[in-house]
């Protein structure tokens, strides 16, 4: 593995929300300072529960939206200097809901060479040619490509959203919970051709999931996020069988394997998920946290790294 | 004992333009007091139809059929609207996937609230919101009398749920239906409010049918499990000598395809069950699941496969024996 194909530096990105009625409008930060690195080859895991700001975070890494302040560097050049279009053609989305993120008036045939035709890249040969290889390549018969997607299964409108994002050959492929809208039997074969076709294309994933055990499977390394900040990174390894920080604790606890004989778990958290506009004071974890202590309520824990992982809690500052 | 609810035979057709749809085929099952009894499977499988056509509310074209249907000992198979109506919602209640779509936008959960218990009980809007008061507490939210006034919109997804349930419980019904309860959930949320109803159970002795295509949420909580597929029951039992040796070719494939942290090498190939669901449309002969089974044989497409019973609750629609189902499941490495 080389050096990081992409690599975030202390990215903001601020809301503004109305905050009620007759309250004004108030700042919504969704992320709050976000240092991330993916090797090339690399699978990071993205998790965190709805609301802590992940899908903004790709949001921003995909060029869709700017971010308020920090900076995103792509295979070393920064994202802003190379301009939207240079790269859209390495970094593409696969969304969650291939209901409706597909073009429902559109061929599949279509779908899959849009970006081609939106980069001007080739010609109606090099097209067909081309999108029939990718119909290969994801498992789709190429009879296909005349239909609609109303015509296919939730499994099949997966695979043209694979296809179409891999037709730029792109580096980095962001996938936002990609198998969560699909029935269990379809969500391991599209895990299984992602996994793939990683190594047949040499991609880079940023797996973004609320699902523990997708993420176990297939990322190599894992952050977990929580309102806006990632409160704890690590090697897939570590982060499962040591995880550190309170809430990646309860996260995992929270995993309902199917081993019937273990019953349900015991998360210790409080029922609230706090309001982002409104976040608690001191670390925003503490009113939920089993573990917490008076420093927690006032004060914001600095990420302390340690043997190539990174933590953001109170208990696990070196002592001075 | 006699259970809360126990179905026979059910079947649920629906007529089309390009023919008769059977989403549900011969369902057979009951449930006990304090019991929690599981439907899995995945979508199309005519699990939530199963409940609604023993809710009695199946959208009007759809034909019902049951060779019995009895609710308390009580025959509700030729039930009159009007009877079920009594019914529903006081002893026999359900709980729907995404609270915010089951809920009035424009009612006060107050008034969402006590309307089952002034519509059932003839009580008073006082008492109703007595007994309101009562069980949010009882569901774990917090300032109850004051969130009586608010709207759905005002809570958070997990309260929703909580919301739901308490309104479920309003009648003190015998029988909850819960269709996907936890679904739009988060994790953590999820395991809280399963755990929420299990204590409830225990406290009211309701029986549940609770609804899932989540494998892991079925292990946890169910006592007895039916596994559908393409609108039959494939695989009942119980929920640890199903989840432990699974039978039917399905079941099996269904439990393959799942990653287990700690049981699944990381990159590793999952099982995956290949080909899509039939749509269970016209006259069906043979298995249904014989295009997608990898043991398939000639037979299979030939008769009818009926329920083979190996013990006391505990059967699995195949045409295998026992011992090969089992010898599948062991050469199939399971998780």
């Amino acid at each position: 593995m080389s050096g990081p194909i992409i690599e975030t530096q202390a990215v903001v990105k601020i809301y503004t929300v109305s905050a009620g009625a007759f309250r004004g409008k108030r700042p919504l930060k969704a992320v709050n300072g976000v240092s991330i690195k993916v090797d090339k080859g690399g699978v990071l895991g993205l998790v965190g529960e709805s609301g802590c700001g992940k899908s903004t975070l790709a949001r921003i890494l995909l060029g869709l939206e700017p971010a308020t302040s920090g900076q995103v560097w792509l295979d070393g050049k920064s994202v802003s200097q190379v301009g939207r279009r240079q790269v859209a053609r390495r970094i593409q989305p696969i969304f969650q809901d291939p209901y409706s993120s597909l073009n429902p008036r559109k061929s599949v045939g279509s779908i899959i060479s849009l970006p081609l035709r939106v980069h001007r890249i080739g010609d109606s040969t090099y097209w067909n040619r081309q999108v029939e290889e990718m119909m290969d390549v994801v498992g789709l018969r190429r009879r296909l490509r005349r239909n609609f997607p109303n015509q296919l299964s939730g499994g099949q409108r997966q695979r043209v959203a694979i296809a179409r994002a891999l037709i730029m050959r792109p580096d980095v492929v962001i996938c936002d919970e990609p198998t969560s809208s699909l029935d269990v039997s379809v969500q391991a074969q599209i895990l299984n051709l992602l996994m793939d076709l990683r190594r047949e294309f040499g991609l880079t994933y940023i797996l973004i999931t609320h699902d523990l055990a997708v993420v176990e499977h297939l990322a190599s390394r894992v952050a977990v996020m929580y309102l806006g900040r990632i409160v704890e990174e690590a090697a897939t390894e570590d982060l499962f069988h040591r995880p550190r920080h309170p809430y990646t604790q309860a996260l995992l606890t929270s995993v309902l394997t199917p081993e019937p004989r273990l019953g349900l778990p015991e998360t210790h958290l409080g029922i609230a998920y706090p309001n982002p506009i409104d976040p608690p004071p001191g670390c925003t974890f503490h009113p939920r946290c089993p573990k917490a202590t008076e420093i927690c309520q006032t004060t914001a824990p600095d990420p302390v790294i340690e043997d190539g992982r990174l933590a953001e809690c109170h208990l696990h500052e070196p002592l001075t | 004992m006699i259970p809360v609810l126990d179905v026979k035979g059910l079947h649920v057709d629906i007529p089309l333009a390009a023919g008769v749809l059977h989403p549900v085929r011969d369902v057979s099952f009951s449930v006990q007091r304090g019991e929690t009894y599981c439907l899995v499977g995945e979508s199309g499988c005519g699990k939530s139809l199963t409940a609604l056509a023993i809710m009695g509310l199946l959208p009007q074209r759809a034909l019902r059929q049951a060779a019995g249907l009895t609710f308390e000992g009580k025959d509700i198979s030729t039930a009159k609207e009007r009877e079920m109506s009594d019914i529903r919602g006081q002893k026999m209640s359900m709980i729907f996937q995404e609270p915010m779509t089951s809920l009035n936008p424009s009612y006060t959960i107050g008034n969402q609230l006590e309307e089952a218990l002034v519509r059932h009980k003839r009580v008073s809007r006082r008492e109703a919101r007595e007994r309101a008061v009562f069980l949010l507490d009882k569901v774990g939210i917090t300032a109850a009398a004051s969130r009586l006034k608010q709207y759905p919109h005002q809570l958070s997804g997990g309260l929703r749920q909580r919301m739901m349930i308490a309104m479920a419980l309003m009648c003190g019904p015998s029988l909850i239906i819960a269709d996907e309860p936890t679904t739009a959930l988060d994790v953590t949320i999820q395991a809280q409010i399963l755990a929420l109803l299990a204590s409830l159970q225990l406290e009211f002795e309701m029986g549940i049918i609770l609804i899932t295509h989540d494998l892991g949420i079925v292990a946890r909580v169910a006592d007895r499990v039916a596994v559908m597929y393409c609108g039959q029951v494939v695989e009942t039992g119980e929920v640890t000598e199903l989840f432990e040796n699974p039978l039917h070719p399905y079941t099996q494939g269904l439990l393959a395809c799942i990653p287990v942290p700690g049981r699944t090498r990381r990159g590793d190939h999952l099982g995956s069950i290949p080909g899509l669901v039939p749509t269970p449309i016209g006259d069906l002969t043979g298995c249904t699941f014989r295009n997608r089974c990898q043991y398939a044989f000639a037979g299979c497409a030939d008769e009818d496969v009926q329920p083979r019973e190996i013990s006391q609750g505990r059967a699995y629609r195949c045409l295998l024996s026992p011992d090969a189902c089992a010898q599948n499941a062991s050469r199939r490495q399971l998780p």
